[in-house]
């Protein structure tokens, strides 16, 4: 855009905020510089129209509330005008140590795309005569990062829109298209999730914004469904992975210097001839023989026998695994 | 400042390109400058193009276009004015831009869940003061949030308070460090650099002044922690770490192992960045990945299970079996005694 065109929109800003009457493109020809056209030309008439829709397109982009309407009832033709309180950003008050953590999160954003839109929010506050001071820190800073499909979802989300998109679990073979409402966006644990209703499971379903192929489609028309009252959105993806508790109890003979993994983690422990004593709180017996067996001859399972069982019923299937590659050369 | 006699006058036909981001990015900054300068009056030209990232030359075009804006024909009071006193400036008329412009939804929406970022993190200093701060954005941006966004991390919060709290101080700790790559913990000195958080885990950056670089220490690794009589004095040379492509990226020169795995398994495609996966027969994956230490890859390997082969290197499916197998004879012996190579390494057959 040339200077010529920057100052142009500044003034169209100005002179519809200025009036409280809605303006026709005419008027504004006749007062904005830049506009100035033979009406009687019907080129240059022309030429006007598309550079006055190319401004108004633009000053709707920023996000600036330009409305529509006649300024009586005798009048026919559309007029324009900004309503000062839906333009202006409101009076936000924020405190010396609430502007630098708003300063300091503006900057958490490693996605291009919301970076960008952070800072230029940032720059509204500090317009609005907020200081933040840059050095600030809080100690401890988080990056945000986020899928592609966060954009498109938590807009859709927002606006209560239907999507479809194909999404790739690792235990299917391949993506299948889904067809959600989606409720909310859920970040858990550094992953995020999109809550919703599966129009085709006819259930409510978490899907990892990772795993979504592609783009996400919008179908429906905004305001298309009402997620459900009272909704929380956390309790549904929190749901398959609540906290564990390890109440079972497992004895393990370690080797001198060995599985240091192990003995960080270890609830008791003493050292003897045939090596170093470890108690192991577990949950799932199955899961502690998978741990243990990564190990391999550094450790031995004393108690119990389900862990014992499980972990010697592994190994020899590993072994099994690898001695027919080997024969068959399939490793080499 | 004298304004030009005339005003320029607009050319009718200005270029087409418009609407770039570039230009975009100006509209909106000449739309907050004014309100910004009317909030801060008489502020140096240095320090407000400072403040608003630009360049003071910039600034003053910028200026210099204001100048010309607002209402025609109607007198000097309708036009933008400015008072220049030296290197200072005050808007002495605003011609209604008195106000920056709302946030939109996406200003709105990266603000607010950043924020709740920062609230959610474990051992953030004023978490306080950032809980205010999003109570009053939530308030200010209204219904353009109504963004159902929500953040739970959920990290040990009592290490990482200790430790950030250790880290602001700024002294040299010895810390009792877990590697998993070597299954080993030791104990080395540091110099912190920062402490951050990634993919939901808090992290400490330091110098490490056994390995003599910058490293990334996480905090759930951090088995004891020590502050060190010292301050902590990184060298100049120390850069912190790129992270905007993840904490573990896998350098070519690292060795490559290819696993075949089943249904079971194929989590770690998306748990491990995996340089090729491809579909082989049956439910079975041929993954490709770089790991740091072979050592590592044989505990991966044999903690995975039975559902897994190795395909290559040949090295690594030897020490797996051997390891299978020399674990199946301890379980076998009658003393019960690990028995062969205490090692534990695999011997060539």
């Amino acid at each position: 855009m040339s200077r010529t065109r920057t100052e142009r929109l500044v003034n169209l800003v100005i002179c519809l905020l200025s009036t409280r009457r809605f303006l026709t493109a005419a008027q504004i020809a006749a007062t904005v510089p830049g506009y100035e056209h033979d009406p009687d030309d019907a080129k240059d008439h022309e030429a006007f129209q598309r550079k006055f829709e190319r401004d108004k397109a633009e000053l709707r982009e920023l996000g600036v509330p330009l409305e529509t309407g006649t300024a009586s009832v005798f009048d026919s033709e559309p007029g324009y005008r900004i309503a000062h309180r839906e333009y202006a950003l409101p009076d936000i008050p924020l405190e010396p140590d609430e502007a630098a953590a708003v300063g300091i999160a503006a900057r958490l954003w490693q996605h291009a795309g919301l970076a960008a839109a952070a800072s230029s929010g940032l720059a509204k506050l500090r317009a609005a005569g907020v200081d933040v001071d840059p050095q600030a820190t809080l100690g401890l800073e988080p990056m945000v990062t986020v899928d592609p499909a966060f954009a498109p979802l938590t807009a859709a989300a927002r606006d209560r829109r239907e999507v479809s998109f194909d999404y790739r679990a690792p235990d299917r073979d391949d993506p299948t298209r889904r067809r959600v409402q989606p409720w909310g966006v859920v970040c858990w644990r550094g992953r995020w999730y999109v809550v919703g209703h599966d129009l085709d499971r006819a259930a409510t379903r978490c899907f990892r914004l990772s795993r979504v192929v592609g783009a996400v489609r919008v179908a429906g028309a905004p305001g298309g469904f009402e997620p459900p009252p009272g909704l929380d959105l956390i309790s549904h993806v929190a749901r398959w992975s609540g906290p564990v508790e390890r109440t079972g109890r497992a004895t393990v003979l370690v080797r001198p210097g060995r599985a240091a993994g192990l003995r960080r983690w270890a609830v008791d422990s003493g050292s003897g001839p045939a090596g170093d004593r470890l108690v192991l709180p577990y949950a799932d017996a199955e899961s502690l023989a998978a741990k243990l067996v990564g190990y391999g001859p550094d450790v031995r399972v004393l108690d119990p026998p389900e862990v014992r069982e499980a972990v010697i019923q592994r190994l020899k299937e590993i072994a099994a695994r690898h001695d027919e590659l080997t024969v068959t050369g399939g490793a080499r | 400042m004298t304004r030009p006699a005339t005003r320029p006058a607009a050319r009718p036909t200005g270029p087409r390109a418009g609407g770039n981001r570039a230009s975009a990015d100006r509209l909106a900054r000449l739309l907050n400058l004014v309100p910004y300068l009317l909030a801060r009056p008489g502020i140096e030209i240095a320090e407000a193009a400072g403040d608003l990232g630009v360049t003071e030359r910039q600034l003053r075009e910028d200026l210099e276009l204001l100048w010309v804006c607002g209402l025609p024909g109607y007198g000097p009071g309708d036009l933008i004015d400015m008072a220049f006193d030296g290197d200072r400036v005050t808007i002495t008329y605003d011609a209604g831009i008195d106000r920056p412009l709302r946030l939109t939804p996406d200003e709105a929406l990266a603000l607010v869940v950043a924020l709740r970022m920062l609230a959610e993190t474990p051992g953030v200093a004023n978490r306080e003061a950032v809980e205010r701060a999003l109570a009053k954005i939530e308030n200010a941006a209204g219904d353009l949030v109504g963004a159902p966004v929500e953040v739970r991390l959920q990290a040990d919060s009592r290490r990482v308070e200790q430790l950030r709290a250790a880290v602001g101080r700024g002294r040299a700790l010895r810390i009792t460090y877990y590697t998993p790559a070597r299954d080993e913990t030791t104990e080395r000195v540091i110099d912190p650099l920062r402490m951050l958080m990634v993919g939901g885990r808090a992290y400490v950056e330091a110098w490490c002044r056994r390995a003599e670089e910058v490293r990334l220490f996480r905090a759930d690794r951090i088995d004891a922690v020590v502050e060190l009589d010292e301050p902590a004095v990184v060298p100049p040379q120390a850069r912190p770490h790129d992270l905007t492509e993840g904490v573990f990226r896998p350098s070519p020169d690292l060795p490559l192992i290819t696993l075949r795995i089943g249904r079971g398994e194929r989590w770690i495609t998306e748990y491990y960045p995996c340089e090729r996966v491809e579909r082989g027969d049956g439910d079975q994956w041929l993954v490709s990945l770089r790991v740091t230490d072979l050592g590592w890859a044989r505990r991966f390997v044999l903690g995975l299970g039975p559902g897994v082969a190795v395909v290559a290197p040949a090295e690594l499916a030897d020490q797996v079996r051997a390891q299978a197998v020399a674990a199946l004879e301890a379980y076998a012996s009658p003393d019960g005694a690990p028995s062969g190579d205490p090692a534990g390494s695999a011997s060539p057959r």
